[in-house]
């Protein structure tokens, strides 16, 4: 009997007999010859759940975590604290177990968090119309592009700014090849895209402008203005956004933008590599029906009491098919869920207080930072929560270096921005202490020295010696 | 067990309790001002005004309208409101084509380990080789489950693994100057399908279903042709049974210079026992929400990865991780690599759903290639069984097997006979079921069946759970022979009645007004 079954010897002698085959092979007959597996699968033996317990921790000590290290990584996923209410609530069973609720009698509990968690995404964007969750923050910006496309009837291009995440441009480059569309990058000036070079770009074939804020080197952007050069030619505004800078921010809704999207993972999530976590996406009014993804609503029942159902299903895959606004089915309502318990956690206070925070935290590492010989701002623009500085050594060594002291430095910006090929992007949250910024700036110093230099012999580290070794080897 | 079921609506007599009214309260409709849950570090750096920071044109001028709650608060709601929901943790749910199977618990701890959970996704790869040889492994053994070579995590979900495909294809053909409009799905399709191929930039052209409840090969053969890019299919597909025309349908879809996509959602059938890859299929996705036990979440998350053949392999999404074997009897060495100019890119951001791929590997270890075709017999043996259990009496009488072949792990019925004959539809007894302490079958799906209810039991459920499952159709049956309304009215016991979905999306209400 394998693990997590319960038929026995016994059992599946009598489940054959009532179906009236002799043998379990016999219900696989109907698998033509030569399409049966006539092996056993090459997977490594079945493990006690001790032994599988112990190889997955294994693999596990093999990172560098956050709780080992100080980081100061971002990037678009933030080391923030995850209150323990948000592991208690989202384990139970009644949470984690079930599917999509296409049974609302006997999925409120869902629904109901659904209903939630679009008012506080609603309230976040300053924005009307919110739905329940997508995958994530970069496929959520291609979601906006399929929208828009559909919103300005067939409009095929799509301008982004430069200050956009990589991974989110990349991702509309990807679709918008589905979608038989041209995507054009603004460039940046200062930190921040250009309203004025926007302008240039933005024509009757455009469906829709991208812009990020604060953007992915941390420039918080003027969403008005871009916003109003964008629809002046019909095209529709589409913002990503930081949800904890909406904490002190003035909201997308408020900036004219018609459709925000962004990444959830900072809203009570794990950092987990990357996912799962969740997009979200909010709208205008006027943009309801053209929403992807699943959207709670409330009703009553046959007894005149207030429910919650599925609202405005026509618009989905399961009942309009190859007309449907969007393919997804399956989405993160479990990380969704996450989100709305944390930002319920921090509540209407604690939410401003922790962008104040961020906001002072990120003010004074800027300062601490600049203040080493040779590392400069990459712009003046302001920010919220992470800046760009360049390095006067080579970033991927200077962050070996600063690694052997326990810290993840930040995010080398050269793959992605080969125009700053010395650039650091470094991100605070509520985690990063003063005294962690301070170890941070006193570690590149020691680190940038070491890697110029410039006082005396170089400082090699392990991971050069190793290296080193086995070049010779 | 239909004695002691209420017939009936509650009565004034049945007033719900406070806790009952509470619970449909929403969690805005609790605050109170000056409430709180959180408290933050104090600030330690100097506190300066925001507005010497930001210009005050970028700054909010009124703050987010959030819950003002204390924490036992907070727990008190989310805790109400989740007895509100079914789940599988409860009871049976044999809901088609989801594969509802257990989700061990072991996974979630793993899951939970710092060394996974806390790992930031931008850790440089030297830093993160547990990560990436977790993932290398994962890729490994879906190759050897699914029979196809490549193996890209990226995809979220099984509609994004979708789009990837038809992605893929797209730069497969277009690689070859070629321009192909159309893409084939079978009328039996799951709707991500047709929906997949619009946002792929393809049209979708159906292809019928034979009278045995595979592929109509006649039909495929007057649709394939140059301008044809690829056919989706489920392969057991929705109806539950194995289209024995495969070797054929692959053939006139290679012969016309097509691919042919595979979609996951029903691998849970043939696990250890036959691989997509063997039967020709150029481009598969797994549900890892489904076969490989990752817990549905309340709609996700899951994860949607794609194994590919050799010839689609170039164009995989990036970045890539790649195995360096270690020289002198080091360990071997990971890295994603980035340089592949045939890919056709990212499809989000970063690596994928990493917390999904250490609780389908914990899976897979756990149970081995053994334990794998294990648990895809069982699920084969427990849907037959249920299968000849229902056959007999009221169900076989009024909820006929829509294609009667011997179906792998899931099949599907037909409520045509019932509504005719005793005035109650599918809905009715789906919601009647909800009484006897089941979740509902999938129904209405798929669209070729009158009056579907498609039933997926898994390798979950023990013997006796499915004769009760049996014994409930059979009650619910007679309770209808007798007195219709009492499933026209159904459900009774559940928190709340039947909700009225039109005024849902007539006048939508999706946010909390006024708090």
């Amino acid at each position: 009997m394998s693990r997590y079954t319960s038929a026995t010897d016994a059992d599946r002698a009598a489940m054959l007999e009532a179906i009236g085959v002799s043998s379990i092979d016999d219900l696989f007959q109907t698998i033509p010859d030569g399409l049966r597996l006539d092996r056993d699968l090459e997977l490594p033996d079945g493990l006690s759940e001790s032994e599988c317990f112990d190889h997955l921790a294994s693999l596990a000590e093999r990172n560098a975590h956050a709780d080992a290290e100080a980081c100061f990584i971002g990037a678009g996923m933030y080391d923030h604290y995850v209150p323990a209410i948000v592991d208690a609530i989202t384990q139970r069973s009644e949470f984690l177990t079930p599917y999509t609720p296409y049974q609302p009698e006997v999925s409120q509990g869902g629904l109901q968090v659904m209903f939630e968690f679009q008012t506080a995404i609603s309230e976040l964007t300053g924005l009307p119309v919110a739905n329940a969750s997508l995958y994530e923050g970069p496929s959520s910006v291609a979601s906006a592009a399929y929208l828009a496309i559909g919103a300005t009837k067939g409009r095929r291009r799509l301008v982004v700014s430069r200050g956009v995440h990589p991974h989110s441009r990349e991702t509309l480059e990807t679709y918008a090849r589905g979608f038989g569309a041209k995507v054009v990058e603004v460039g940046l000036r200062d930190g921040v895209t250009d309203p004025s070079e926007f302008e240039n770009y933005v024509d009757q074939d455009v469906a829709a402008i991208f812009i990020q804020s604060p953007n992915f080197l941390g420039g918080i952007e003027d969403m008005e203005a871009l916003s109003a050069a964008a629809q002046e030619s019909g095209a529709l505004a589409v913002a990503s956004v930081d949800p904890i800078s909406l904490s002190v921010l003035r909201p997308p809704g408020d900036c004219g933008v018609d459709v925000a999207v962004g990444e959830g993972q900072p809203l009570g999530n794990r950092l987990d590599y990357g996912g799962p976590s969740f997009g979200f996406f909010a709208a205008t009014e006027e943009n309801m029906r053209r929403m992807p993804g699943r959207i709670a609503g409330e009703t009553t029942d046959a007894d005149g009491r207030r429910g919650f159902v599925l609202a405005l299903q026509t618009r989905e895959q399961h009942i309009r098919r190859e007309k449907a606004t969007h393919n997804i089915c399956t989405a993160q309502a479990l990380n969704a869920l996450a989100g709305v318990v944390y930002l319920t956690w921090l509540g209407k206070q604690g939410f401003v207080e922790l962008g104040e925070l961020l906001a002072r935290r990120t003010a004074y590492a800027k300062e601490r930072l600049t203040a080493i010989e040779g590392v400069e701002l990459l712009h003046e623009a302001p920010v919220f929560r992470e800046f760009a500085v360049s390095l006067p050594a080579p970033v991927e060594d200077v962050l070996d270096r600063v690694s052997e002291e326990g810290i993840a430095a930040g995010y080398p910006l050269a793959r992605e921005y080969p125009e700053h090929k010395d650039g650091l992007l470094v991100a605070l949250t509520e985690r990063r202490s003063r005294e962690d910024i301070d170890r941070l700036a006193d570690a590149l110093e020691r680190a940038i020295q070491a890697g110029s230099g410039e006082f005396g012999q170089p400082v090699w580290t392990k991971s050069t010696e190793a290296a080193g070794a086995e070049a010779k080897a | 067990m239909t004695e002691t079921l209420p017939t009936r609506p509650p009565t004034n007599a049945d007033t719900p309790t406070a806790q009952q009214r509470d619970a449909v309260t929403t969690i805005y409709e609790k605050s109170v001002e000056g409430r709180r849950a959180a408290t933050l570090p104090p600030t330690d750096v100097p506190e300066r005004s925001l507005d010497d920071l930001i210009p005050s044109n970028l700054l909010r001028s009124q703050p987010a309208q959030l819950p003002e709650v204390s924490e036992p608060e907070i727990v008190r709601h989310y805790n109400r409101i989740s007895r509100r929901n079914f789940d599988l943790d409860t009871g049976p749910y044999p809901l088609g084509s989801c594969t509802m199977k257990h989700n061990p618990r072991l996974n979630e701890r793993v899951a939970a380990l710092p060394g996974h959970a806390r790992l930031h996704p931008a850790q440089s790869p030297k830093r993160a080789q547990g990560a990436l040889d977790l993932m290398w492994r994962l890729e490994r053994a879906l190759a050897e489950i699914t029979g196809l070579e490549h193996v890209s995590l990226q995809p979220s979900a099984g509609s994004h693994g979708e789009l990837s495909g038809l992605l893929l294809t797209r730069a497969y053909h277009a690689d070859r100057g070629e321009e192909r409009p159309k893409v084939l799905t079978p009328d039996t399709s799951h709707g991500t399908n047709p929906a997949t191929v619009t946002m792929a930039g393809y049209e979708v052209v159906k292809v019928a279903t034979d009278e045995r409840g595979g592929v109509d090969v006649d039909d495929l053969r007057e649709k394939v042709g140059d301008d044809v890019a690829c056919l989706m299919l489920t392969n057991p597909n929705t109806l539950g049974v194995f289209d024995e025309n495969i070797a054929e349908v692959a053939s006139l879809v290679h012969g016309c210079g097509a691919t042919l996509y595979y979609d996951g959602a029903n691998l849970n059938a043939i696990m250890g026992r036959s691989r997509p890859g063997d039967m020709g299929f150029d481009i598969v996705h797994v549900n890892l929400h489904k076969s490989f036990s990752q817990p549905h979440g309340g709609g996700g998350p899951g994860a949607g990865p794609i194994a590919v053949s050799g010839r689609i392999e170039p164009y995989l999404p990036a970045p890539r991780i790649v195995r360096a074997e270690g020289s002198n009897g080091a360990a071997p060495s990971f890295d994603l690599s980035y340089d592949h100019p045939e890919s056709i890119g990212r499809l989000r951001g970063f690596q994928g759903n990493f917390g999904v791929f250490v609780r389908s590997y914990a899976y897979i270890r756990s149970l081995g290639g053994d334990g794998l075709r294990d648990a895809s017999e069982i699920a084969v043996l427990n849907a037959n069984y249920l299968l000849a259990r229902l056959r007999a009496g009221r169900p076989g009488k009024h909820l006929p097997v829509a294609f009667d072949r011997l179906p792998m792990h899931e099949f599907v019925l037909s409520g045509a006979p019932a509504r005719r004959e005793l005035g109650v539809k599918t809905l009715d007894v789906a919601k009647r079921l909800l009484d006897y302490g089941f979740h509902p079958p999938t129904i209405y799906f798929p669209l070729l069946v009158d009056e579907a209810l498609m039933v997926e039991p898994t390798e979950t459920e023990t013997r006796e759970s499915l004769d009760q499952l049996a014994d409930a159709f059979e009650s619910i049956l007679a309770e209808a022979e007798e007195d219709p309304r009492i499933l026209l009215e159904a459900p009774y016991t559940t928190p709340v009645r039947r909700l009225d979905e039109a005024a849902a999306s007539r006048r939508p209400v999706i946010r909390q007004a006024n708090f």
